[in-house]
C-alpha cells in the first residue's frame, strides 16, 4: 500500500505523537505554564470504580404523575360541570387514572361531550352505561397524550435532578434518561451518598394548606374524616425533647399554593434561637395569592406541607403581601440547605424510586487503580519476555510496538473522553496478550516460509500477506463479540468493552503496519541474509 | 525457539469420537454442577439484593460480622473475605436508608466506631436483575450467532456450525467450572463469557484459513486428510497464541484484584477450553457437517 519506508514512517511517528498529545496531561501532573495552553487539559476520564462515586438508576413512577393529574382534572371538571349547569353526582377519580361520574339527566351526555371538547380535550369517554334516567360515565385520558405526558414527566424529572445535582456542586454528574421510564445518575466523587440520595429522591411537593379548625381531630382520628378534609402527620414540635413524634392535623384537602409559585428559597439563621429554616419568596403570581389567602383567612391556620408531612401550622397573624415566608421545623444546618435546594430546583413531577444503587469509596477505586497498574505491568513484563525468548530479535521487534500499542490505546481513550474503569484496566491486559497474537501468526508463518526455502525478504512478504486475512477475521470476530458487549452492558462493563475494541483495532496497525516497516528496513537497507525469528 | 516441531503428524480427525466423548462429559458434568448446585449462583446483578464491602483496621471475624448483621435483622448476610481485614457482606435485603444506618450502628457497635470503613455499596432491585437477566442471555446468543453468520460468510455455511458448536462448548463448560467452584456468576463473569466467544473462535479461525488454503492447493485431497494436516500446521500458533493470553490472564487472575478475580478465572478456563475445541471439536465437526451436506443436497436433487 505504502511502498515508501519515509511515508511509512512518517505515519507511524504521527500516530505516536498524536496519541501522546492526548494523553500527556494524564502523564504529567502539571504542564508549565508557556505550554499548558497547547495541551488538552482532560486527563483520562475514570470510571466511578476507579474514581469512588455513585451510581443510580432511578425508576420514575410516571404513573403516579398522571393519577394526580387527573385528580386535579376531576376538581376542574366539578366547577366546570356546575358552570354549565349539568347536573351531576360524584365526579371522583377512579383506580387507573380516570374518572367516574353519574350525571342524573338524560340530555346531560351530549353537554358533558361539548364541555369535554371545549376545555378538557385530552379526556374522552371510556364508557357509559344508562342508570335512573341518567348515565354512569367513566373518562379516561386519551392513550396519546397520556404517553405524551409520562414523557413529558420523565423529561421534566430529569430536568430537576440536574437542577439540585447542580446546585448541590457535584463536578461532572451525569443525569440520562434511559429506557422507557428511568434515569441513570452518576456523581463522581460523591463524599456523603446518604445526602446526595435524598437530596435527589425527594419529591419536594411544598403545598400551603388550610387547618380545618370547624370539625374535631380526635372525631376524624376515630375515623369520621369530614368531607373535604385529610388527616396529615407532622414532627411535633417540641423545643425540649430533641424526640420527633408524630403530631396529627386534619387539613382542609384543597390546596391552596404549591412550591411551583415559589421564586426562590434560601437559608436563614432565625435570630431568637440560632437555628437554620429556610425563608421562601414567592414570584408576583405567587405573591398575590398568598396575599389574598392571608387576607381571607386571618386568625386560621395555615399548614405547609411538603411531601405529605406538615412541618409547621402558623396562625395567620394578619395579610402578608410582598410574598415572603418561612419554613420552620427543627432542621438542621445541612437539612435547611437541601431542602432551600430541593425547593429552588422545584419538585419532581412524580415520586422516583431507587432501582439500583452502586456506591465506591476512594480509597477502594484507588487500591483498583494499583492493582490495575500492577497486573498491567507484569502482564506486559511476561509477554515481552517471552516474546523475546521464543522469538529473539524478531520478538523485541513484536515487544516494542506493543509499547506503541499501548500509548495509542489510552491516547485514544483520552482523546475521545471515554472512561477507563476497572474491567477497562482488565481490557488493556487482555488486549497486550492479544495483541502479539498478529505477530506470532506472522512469524509463524514467516518460519515456515523460509523453512520451504525463501530468502528473507520473499519470507517476510509471504508471511505478512499470508497471515493478514487470517488476522483480520480473527480480530473482526472478537469486535463482534465486544459489540455485543458494549450494547448489553452496563458501567464498568461497558468500559471493558470499550479499551477491548480499541486496543484490537490498535493492534492490526501497530501489529501489522508497525513491525513491517522495522523488518524491512533491515532488510532493504542491511540486505540481511538471516532473519533472528 | 519452538515447542512444537514443524512436521508433526497427529491424526486429531481420527480422535474425534475420543474428543466427543471427552467434550460430552465435560458438558454433562457442568450441567449436573448446575443442576445440583440448584441453579447459578447468580451475584446481585441478577437476582438482587445488596453488597457492602468493609474493611477493618485490625482482623475482624466473620463469626463478629455474622453476628452484627443477625443482631440488626439481617440474618441471610454471607461474609467473604477478600484479602486483608476486608470482607464483602451479601444480603438479600435492598439498601435503604434505615438499613445503611444500622449496618454503620451495628459495625460501630461491635468493632468500635472508626475501625471500619464502608468502601463499596452495591444495591440491585430485582426489577433490574431480571432485565439484566434477559439482557445477558440475548447478548450471548446473538453473539453466537453473529460469529455463525460471519464465519458462513467469510468461509462455508458449515464452517460457521462447527465454529458454533465449538463456542457453544466452550461457553456451557466454562458456565460448568464455575458452578463447580460455586462462583458467583455476575455481570463480569458474562463479559468474560462474551470475550472467550469472541476470543476462542480466532484460533478456530487460524485451521479454518488453513483448511481453506490448502483445499486450493489440491482439490483431490480427501477433506479428512486436509483438515488433519491444517490442525498439524498450525498447532504451534494455535497453542502460541493462547499461551500469551494466558500469561497476561494469569498476572490478572493473582494480581487484579478481587473483582478482576473471577473474571480472569472464567476466561483462563475459557482460553484452554477454547483452544482445546479449535483443534479437537470445530474443524472435525466441519468434517461431519461435509458428509451431512452432501448426501442431502443429493436426495434433493
Amino acid at each position: 500500500m505504502f511502498k515508501s519506508l519515509k511515508v511509512r514512517l512518517a505515519i507511524t511517528a504521527v500516530v505516536f505523537l498524536v496519541a501522546l498529545y492526548f494523553l500527556l496531561p494524564t502523564l504529567v501532573t502539571q504542564i508549565p505554564s508557556p505550554w499548558n495552553t497547547y495541551f488538552p487539559k482532560d486527563k483520562i476520564h475514570l470510571g466511578l470504580d476507579l474514581q469512588g462515586g455513585m451510581h443510580l438508576i432511578l425508576e420514575v413512577d410516571a404513573d403516579k404523575a398522571l393519577e394526580s393529574m387527573m385528580q386535579r382534572t376531576a376538581n376542574d371538571l366539578k366547577e366546570s360541570l356546575m358552570e354549565g349547569k349539568i347536573r351531576f353526582r360524584n365526579v371522583e377519580k377512579a383506580p387507573g387514572a380516570t374518572i367516574s361520574m353519574e350525571l342524573t339527566d338524560a340530555g346531560g351526555k351530549p353537554a358533558l361531550e361539548k364541555i369535554l371538547n371545549e376545555q378538557f380535550s385530552d379526556l374522552e369517554i371510556a364508557s357509559s352505561s344508562p342508570r335512573d334516567g341518567g348515565q354512569i360515565i367513566n373518562l379516561k385520558i386519551k392513550d396519546k397524550r397520556a404517553a405524551e405526558l409520562k414523557k413529558l414527566t420523565i423529561e421534566h424529572s430529569v430536568e430537576t435532578i440536574r437542577n439540585r445535582v447542580d446546585q448541590f456542586g457535584v463536578a461532572e454528574p451525569e443525569i440520562v434518561p434511559e429506557g422507557e421510564n428511568r434515569i441513570m445518575v452518576q456523581l463522581p466523587g460523591i463524599k456523603d451518598p446518604e445526602r446526595a440520595k435524598n437530596l435527589i429522591g425527594k419529591t419536594a411537593l411544598l403545598e400551603f394548606k388550610l387547618v380545618d379548625e370547624e370539625n374535631s381531630l380526635d372525631e376524624a382520628l376515630r375515623g369520621n374524616v369530614p368531607e373535604g378534609s385529610i388527616i396529615a402527620y407532622g414532627a411535633r414540635e417540641d423545643k425540649a425533647g430533641s424526640q420527633r413524634g408524630q403530631a396529627p392535623y386534619l387539613l382542609k384537602n384543597k390546596t391552596l399554593l404549591t412550591g411551583a409559585s415559589l421564586e426562590t428559597a434560601k437559608v436563614q439563621i432565625s435570630d431568637r434561637f440560632g437555628e437554620p429554616h429556610v425563608s421562601i419568596k414567592f414570584n408576583s403570581q405567587g405573591a398575590a395569592d398568598f396575599d389574598r389567602i392571608t387576607n381571607e383567612n386571618v386568625r386560621k391556620r395555615l399548614a405547609i406541607v411538603l411531601d405529605g408531612v406538615v412541618h409547621s401550622a402558623p396562625v395567620i397573624q394578619e395579610r402578608i403581601s410582598g410574598g415572603q415566608a418561612q419554613i420552620t421545623g427543627n432542621f438542621t444546618m445541612e437539612e435547611a440547605r437541601d431542602l432551600a435546594i430541593v425547593l429552588r430546583a422545584g419538585a419532581l413531577p412524580a415520586p422516583v424510586n431507587i432501582l439500583e444503587e452502586r456506591t465506591v469509596g476512594p480509597s477502594l477505586g484507588s487500591d483498583s487503580i494499583r492493582q490495575g497498574i500492577m497486573a498491567t505491568l507484569i502482564g506486559f513484563v511476561l509477554v515481552v519476555i517471552f516474546m523475546f525468548i521464543y522469538y529473539r530479535l524478531s520478538g523485541l521487534v513484536a515487544d516494542s510496538v506493543l509499547i506503541l500499542n499501548v500509548v495509542v490505546l489510552l491516547g485514544i481513550l483520552a482523546g475521545f473522553k471515554a472512561t477507563l474503569t476497572l474491567p477497562g484496566i482488565a481490557g488493556i491486559v487482555l488486549v497486550i496478550g492479544m495483541a502479539v497474537d498478529a505477530n506470532v501468526l506472522i512469524f509463524e508463518r514467516i518460519r515456515e516460509e523460509m523453512r520451504l526455502g525463501k530468502p528473507p525478504r520473499a519470507a517476510i512478504d509471504a508471511g505478512y500477506s499470508k497471515a493478514f486475512l487470517t488476522i483480520l477475521d480473527s480480530n473482526v470476530t472478537t469486535l463482534i463479540a465486544a459489540l455485543f458487549l458494549f450494547a448489553f452492558g452496563t458501567g464498568p462493563v461497558k468500559g471493558f468493552a470499550v479499551t477491548l475494541s480499541i486496543g484490537i483495532v490498535v493492534s492490526m496497525f501497530t501489529a501489522i503496519f508497525v513491525t513491517r516497516i522495522i523488518f524491512d528496513y533491515f532488510v532493504w537497507n542491511r540486505n540481511i541474509q538471516k532473519i533472528s525469528i | 525457539m519452538e515447542f512444537i516441531k514443524p512436521g508433526t503428524h497427529f491424526d486429531f480427525v481420527g480422535k474425534i469420537k475420543i474428543a466427543v466423548g471427552i467434550s460430552a462429559v465435560l458438558i454433562i458434568v457442568s450441567i449436573l454442577s448446575v443442576v445440583l448446585h440448584g441453579g447459578l449462583n447468580f451475584g446481585i446483578d441478577f437476582a438482587g439484593g445488596t453488597v457492602i464491602q468493609i474493611k477493618f483496621s485490625k482482623a475482624a471475624p466473620a463469626d463478629a460480622i455474622r453476628k452484627a448483621f443477625a443482631g440488626i435483622s439481617v440474618e441471610d448476610a454471607i461474609i467473604q473475605e477478600i484479602g486483608e481485614n476486608e470482607v464483602i457482606v451479601r444480603t438479600n435485603q435492598s439498601m435503604t436508608k434505615e438499613l445503611q444506618a444500622k449496618v454503620e450502628g451495628a459495625m460501630a457497635g461491635q468493632f468500635g466506631a472508626g475501625q471500619f470503613e464502608i468502601r463499596r455499596i452495591e444495591f440491585v432491585g430485582p426489577k433490574v436483575g431480571k432485565d439484566l437477566t434477559n439482557k445477558a442471555i440475548l447478548a450471548i446468543i446473538f453473539s453466537w450467532i453473529g460469529m455463525l453468520i460471519y464465519i458462513a460468510w467469510r468461509f462455508e455455511f458449515r464452517y460457521g456450525l462447527g465454529a458454533i458448536v465449538a463456542l457453544i462448548h466452550d461457553t456451557i463448560i466454562t458456565i460448568g467450572a464455575l458452578s463447580l467452584l460455586n462462583k458467583e456468576f455476575t455481570l463480569t463473569i458474562v463479559a468474560a463469557l462474551l470475550t472467550i466467544i469472541g476470543y476462542s473462535i480466532n484460533d478456530t479461525i487460524v485451521v479454518f484459513d488453513r483448511i481453506r488454503e490448502n483445499r486450493k492447493k489440491d482439490l483431490k485431497r480427501n477433506l479428512g486428510d486436509i483438515i488433519n494436516a491444517s490442525i498439524n500446521e498450525t498447532l504451534s500458533r494455535t497453542i502460541l497464541t493462547s499461551f500469551t493470553v494466558f500469561l497476561v490472564l494469569l498476572a490478572l487472575f493473582f494480581l487484579g484484584g478481587p473483582v478482576i478475580h473471577d473474571f480472569a478465572f472464567a476466561l483462563l478456563v475459557g482460553v484452554v477450553i477454547g483452544t482445546y475445541s479449535s483443534i479437537f471439536i470445530a474443524s472435525p465437526i466441519v468434517l461431519a457437517f461435509e458428509n451431512v451436506h452432501i448426501s442431502k443436497g443429493k436426495r434433493k436433487k
